[in-house]
């Protein structure tokens, strides 16, 4: 069905970026606009998820091309889903930077580049173009090299040049994908591409371009062995912007692989075994990698690593229980990782460091909020009813069903691992007893913010926890939500033909 | 610069040089032209002024800070994005003005682009250029 309002999503970033750089110097306005047009972003979500939930999916042809030649907007449940969890953890960050960030960086348009970020990734859920997906992977990376380097402090910069290289390498790599994509079909659309592949006699050149695209996508969501980039840069720019690369930005890689592996490259044997082992393999690297360091953000960084690798494990099965488990996850991972970075961030106000021997007895000084940051860092294990626990028994039962115990053993093994680096921050940091540590000369500590300083850190975590609680606690809708993506994800006949409408015989 | 060949040059060529940009931009989207090429132009007629009479007077003529001219574009352009919305069409379906304009031709949301693309040049450039100068 057409609706042209589909992409005010994006449209609604982009003006939050317009209006903020009219407000260049002024960062008191700055704050407070970013933070009702972030609320706006997510009514407007929700809304168009209703909406898709009710009538099924809406298109857009922008510029009014028909579609195999146009760029078409598409909202499918799956997009639509993403842009909402998308937009709840943008807020979350946005209330977050207003009382976190120095004053330094938000004169130099933190949040411009932010919203520009964010148009990115809304952007990339809602398009259904490959080409224009590149385009809006470019977004992403350009505004995430920005907000990276701002405040041009020495490891920050030593980080970002990791992160741009090989981001630009796995660009470069999308790129030629597509191109050989469309020498072999002559067309971008998606849905085109799903009908025009299967005619491809050189099947070989196809699998080829497949692998391209898994490199690709996988330097951009950290799967093994591609993922040495994530823990050398994420723990560099300050907490805010560490929570909205470690919430969303690997995540848009995943959505992609499962976009294309859904409509593109579908039921290859020898691809779905690659991912089998690489999804293992993720799982278990990143869970060592954790294990093996002191700095909270740096363990941080390995768990995404290794819980990406969860998320690859629905890919590679690709039957609907196992993808019923990857969209859970993925909508699970997006909060709780912004929300866990919220907390190290915090825990790095309140000390002034975050090297786990060094913290210590936080539960002691501050027993609210330590019960709040429990929250995320539980959710995370997945200590039933919390929001990690369901997408697991999805893993387990998708891959016994389909007699991979590979990913039987490593799913476990890595959620057995979780729980036991989460057990070591918690009472490292939380019980053990602390030592008075040597004051920082610079930065102000959280006990000298005003209370609005203190309740705008506080209450965005407040905010995603109370989502996640929701996804762990009222699992049934969320369940019932992501059966029906996995439906359409398995069999993507219903997008194909409302993108290309009457052309479908 | 000190040549008094230079600086008097300098002085006629900003109008002329303004005004081929703006020819620049109205004779984009059928013909080679359009926003970023006559941005570009008008942007070094700005900085050859800057060249022959120093980044001060340069300034004092735009008044504004040229950043500011980053948003202004960027708004013309969301506008010409947007505008179909009213009739119902979808994003970005060019609309025109039903006949063609004398001097300028037909007139539409693309021309729209082009002004926010051409008013975004100006003001990347001309504060990349500006930075540039203050620290040498």
């Amino acid at each position: 069905m057409n609706n042209p309002y589909i992409v005010l999503p994006i449209i609604l970033q982009l003006v939050a970026a317009v209006v903020l750089m009219f407000f260049w110097t002024k960062t008191k306005a700055q704050k407070v606009l970013s933070i009702i047009f972030s609320v706006a972003a997510v009514l407007v979500a929700a809304y168009l998820l209703v909406e898709v939930w009710h009538s099924g999916i809406l298109i857009t042809q922008s510029g009014n091309w028909k579609a195999p030649f146009g760029i078409t907007f598409v909202a499918d449940l799956l997009g639509v889903t993403l842009v909402l969890v998308s937009s709840i953890a943008a807020l979350g960050v946005s209330i977050f930077s207003a009382g976190s960030m120095r004053e330094e960086r938000l004169k130099f348009g933190y949040y411009p580049v932010f919203h520009f970020l964010v148009m990115g990734l809304q952007g990339a859920f809602l398009t259904g173009d490959i080409f224009n997906l590149y385009v809006w992977f470019e977004v992403i990376i350009i505004s995430s090299f920005v907000l990276m380097t701002l405040g041009g402090k020495k490891a920050q910069l030593e980080g970002a040049i990791k992160y741009v290289s090989l981001n630009l390498l796995a660009s470069s790599l999308f790129l030629i994908g597509i191109g050989f994509l469309y020498g072999l079909t002559g067309t971008l659309n998606m849905a085109d591409l799903s009908i025009k592949i299967k005619e491809i006699q050189n099947i070989g050149l196809v699998n080829v371009t497949g692998g391209l695209f898994l490199v690709a996508f996988g330097i951009k969501s950290a799967i093994f062995p591609m993922y040495f980039w994530l823990p050398a840069s994420y723990h560099t720019p300050p907490p805010a912007v560490t929570a909205i690369f470690g919430g969303l930005l690997t995540k848009v890689g995943v959505y992609a692989m499962l976009r294309t592996f859904s409509l593109i490259f579908g039921g290859d044997e020898f691809m779905t075994v690659t991912i089998s082992i690489i999804a293992a393999l993720t799982i278990l690297g990143g869970a060592f990698g954790a294990m093996s360091h002191r700095h909270m953000s740096k363990i941080f960084g390995y768990l995404i690593i290794s819980h990406i690798g969860f998320m690859m494990v629905g890919i590679s099965i690709f039957t609907e229980i196992a993808l019923l488990g990857t969209i859970f996850y993925l909508i699970h991972d997006i909060i709780v990782k912004t929300n866990l970075f919220m907390v190290s961030g915090l825990v790095l106000k309140i000390n002034g460091t975050q090297d786990i021997k060094d913290l210590g007895g936080l539960y002691k000084s501050y027993p609210l909020l330590s019960l709040l940051m429990a929250i995320p860092l539980f959710s995370l294990v997945g200590i039933p009813p919390l929001s990690g626990f369901w997408a697991k028994i999805f893993f387990v039962e998708g891959a016994l069903e389909a007699g991979d115990y590979l990913l039987v053993i490593s799913v476990i093994l890595g959620s057995f691992l979780t729980l036991w680096i989460i057990g070591k921050v918690w009472t490292e940091v939380f019980w053990k007893k602390g030592e008075n540590l040597p004051k920082q000369a610079n930065g102000v500590y959280f006990d000298e913010l005003p209370p609005i300083g203190k309740w705008s850190m506080v209450f965005p975590m407040l905010l995603l926890s109370f989502v996640s609680l929701y996804i762990g606690l009222g699992a049934k809708h969320v369940i019932s939500l992501s059966q029906k993506i996995a439906t359409e994800l398995v069999d993507p006949s219903s997008y194909i033909q409302v993108v290309l409408q009457n052309q479908v015989p | 610069m000190k040549s008094i060949i230079f600086k008097t040059s300098a002085k006629y060529l900003l109008p002329v040089l303004m005004l081929f940009s703006v020819f620049m931009l109205l004779r984009g989207h059928y013909l080679p032209g359009g926003g970023f090429v006559g941005g570009l132009m008008a942007a070094l007629a700005f900085i050859l002024h800057s060249f022959a009479f120093g980044l001060e007077e340069t300034k004092k003529m735009i008044v504004v800070h040229p950043g500011l001219l980053m948003p202004i574009g960027l708004f013309f352009a969301l506008m010409a994005g947007i505008a179909p919305w009213v009739f119902q069409e979808p994003f970005m379906t060019g609309l025109w003005y039903g006949e063609p304009l004398r001097m300028v031709g037909m007139v539409g949301t693309a021309l729209l682009f082009d002004i926010g693309v051409y008013f975004v040049v100006i003001g990347s450039v001309l504060t990349v250029m500006f930075s540039i100068r203050e620290i040498i």
